[in-house]
């Protein structure tokens, strides 16, 4: 199918950007990669009147470590940039980005679909997603009155919903500390697809042992969320087969055409298992 | 329904496209995809429409030399990249060496997928040109092929890689001598 007809404006920097978007009100949307929009539209299940292309904005296209070692990520920058770390930005604690990154689509989803896009599309199985909630990322918005910053544990509402008002755009995502101790891991029925249920963790691991760490899922709810009865077992000293079943029983995921709940849940046990030994081996 | 009310002028916008190292400039409507504006407005047709939602990888071209789907892009927002598509391969009837090691590893059949996957495997090995066939075989899984079976697909882009790297290690050792 082809798109509905819609008007296509450039923004020219970020404030011009927010200007577009205040002046255009709900029936605009800013396109960065398209990578999910212009599918959407494609089908006609989104239907914008106004696009704000926001895909120029070269000042949201970077990636650096501030002086505390915080990682920033520019809203525009691609998948592809992060996975191949072109200046080394990730070395030394945010290598559990890099390595997840082989998990979003394919190569030619990568190269354009922008770390941004996919935070602000929200979807209930995002890499993105859930790495800001296990990582408990800080969200840099801007709008017409200025600039906040959102915690991930307020961003995400539930599908594809999020904190950002129409007229707001995110420009940055922060990784306030490092995760040496990382990984994320998902089953999909084919490489590439989207996640039945995807899990991450990030253990505090001192002298070689586990003293506590977080645990967080996708596809189990509306949106990715933290597992405190499964983060419990690891802070108690417990097994990692231990935390796997505390997520699996904690978790109450839904059921659809693919899978059923109880399906979902083994998936959690055997997914946080595996995640859990791998953040341990890095 | 406000999309009942709501009429979108569809004035046709200006568009300049730098294709296969051509300036083109077309007049279309801005939700027109680049694979659209491709083969409706610039004829070039090797490049192909598959599901239109990102899965099959038919209409794969390179932006700015990065494999990318045509159909996940609108033409307006390609404006001031680099485009090139399959007709960029060839030189005349002289195919490229990636795309004699297709016909020589019996890399296609019904031929569909083919211009996708020969500009998947470009904008790869131009990033990656000591990729392993692993590499290779989890690169090729983002397009997809009805015919082959993937092998086949797989040695003809991994003959083209180690073909390139015998030719660049004997350029370079010719010079140093």
């Amino acid at each position: 199918m082809k798109p509905a007809p819609f008007q296509y404006h450039r923004a020219r920097d970020v404030a011009g950007a927010v200007r577009l978007l205040a002046e255009l009100g709900d029936e605009a949307k800013a396109i960065a990669g398209g990578q999910s929009l212009v599918g959407m539209m494609n089908f006609r299940l989104a239907r914008p009147h106004h696009l704000v292309d926001i895909g120029g904005l070269r000042e949201l296209d970077r990636m650096h470590r501030d002086a505390d070692g915080a990682l920033r990520i520019g809203a525009l920058t691609t998948h592809h940039t992060v996975e191949s770390d072109p200046a080394g930005t990730l070395a030394q604690g945010f290598e559990v980005l890099r390595r997840a990154m082989a998990w979003i689509g394919h190569l030619p989803i990568r190269t354009r679909g922008t770390v941004g896009g996919s935070m602000a599309h929200a979807d209930a199985t995002a890499e993105w997603c859930l790495l800001a909630v296990l990582l408990d990322a800080e969200f840099v918005v801007r709008g017409p009155l200025g600039e906040r910053t959102i915690a991930a544990g307020d961003f995400f509402l539930g599908y594809y919903t999020t904190a950002l008002a129409p007229d707001e755009l995110l420009v940055e995502i922060v990784f306030p500390r490092t995760a040496p101790h990382a990984a994320l891991t998902e089953f999909a029925e084919r490489r590439g697809d989207f996640a039945i249920v995807a899990a991450a963790v990030d253990l505090d691991v001192v002298d070689g042992a586990v003293r506590g760490g977080r645990v967080a899922l996708g596809g189990v709810a509306a949106a990715a969320i933290r597992v405190p009865e499964a983060e419990a077992v690891l802070t108690g000293g417990g097994s990692f087969d231990a935390c796997a079943s505390a997520a699996a029983a904690a978790a109450d995921p839904p059921g659809d055409a693919s899978c059923g709940p109880l399906y979902r849940k083994e998936l959690v046990r055997t997914l946080v298992r595996r995640a859990c030994e791998e953040a341990m081996s890095r | 329904m406000t999309d009942d009310t709501f009429t979108t002028p569809r004035e046709p916008q200006l568009i300049a496209l730098n294709v296969n190292g051509e300036q083109h400039e077309v007049i279309t409507e801005a939700r027109r995809t680049l694979v659209d504006v491709l083969r409706h407005e610039l004829r070039l047709t090797g490049t192909h429409v598959g599901c239109e939602h990102g899965i099959c990888g038919a209409c794969t071209v390179l932006v700015d030399d990065r494999p990318v789907r045509a159909c996940l892009m609108f033409a307006a927002q390609a404006e001031g990249a680099r485009i090139r598509t399959v007709e960029s391969l060839a030189d005349g009837s002289r195919l490229s060496d990636l795309q004699r090691a297709f016909s020589e590893h019996h890399a296609l059949q019904c031929g569909f997928c083919t211009p996708g996957f020969l500009m998947l495997a470009e904008g790869f090995l131009a990033e990656r040109p000591e990729a392993t066939k692993e590499e290779i075989r989890e690169v090729v899984a983002a397009n997809m092929c009805r015919c082959t079976g993937y092998q086949t697909i797989v040695e003809a882009i991994d003959a083209c890689a180690t073909a390139r790297r015998r030719a660049c290690a004997q350029a370079c050792h010719s010079k140093e001598n």
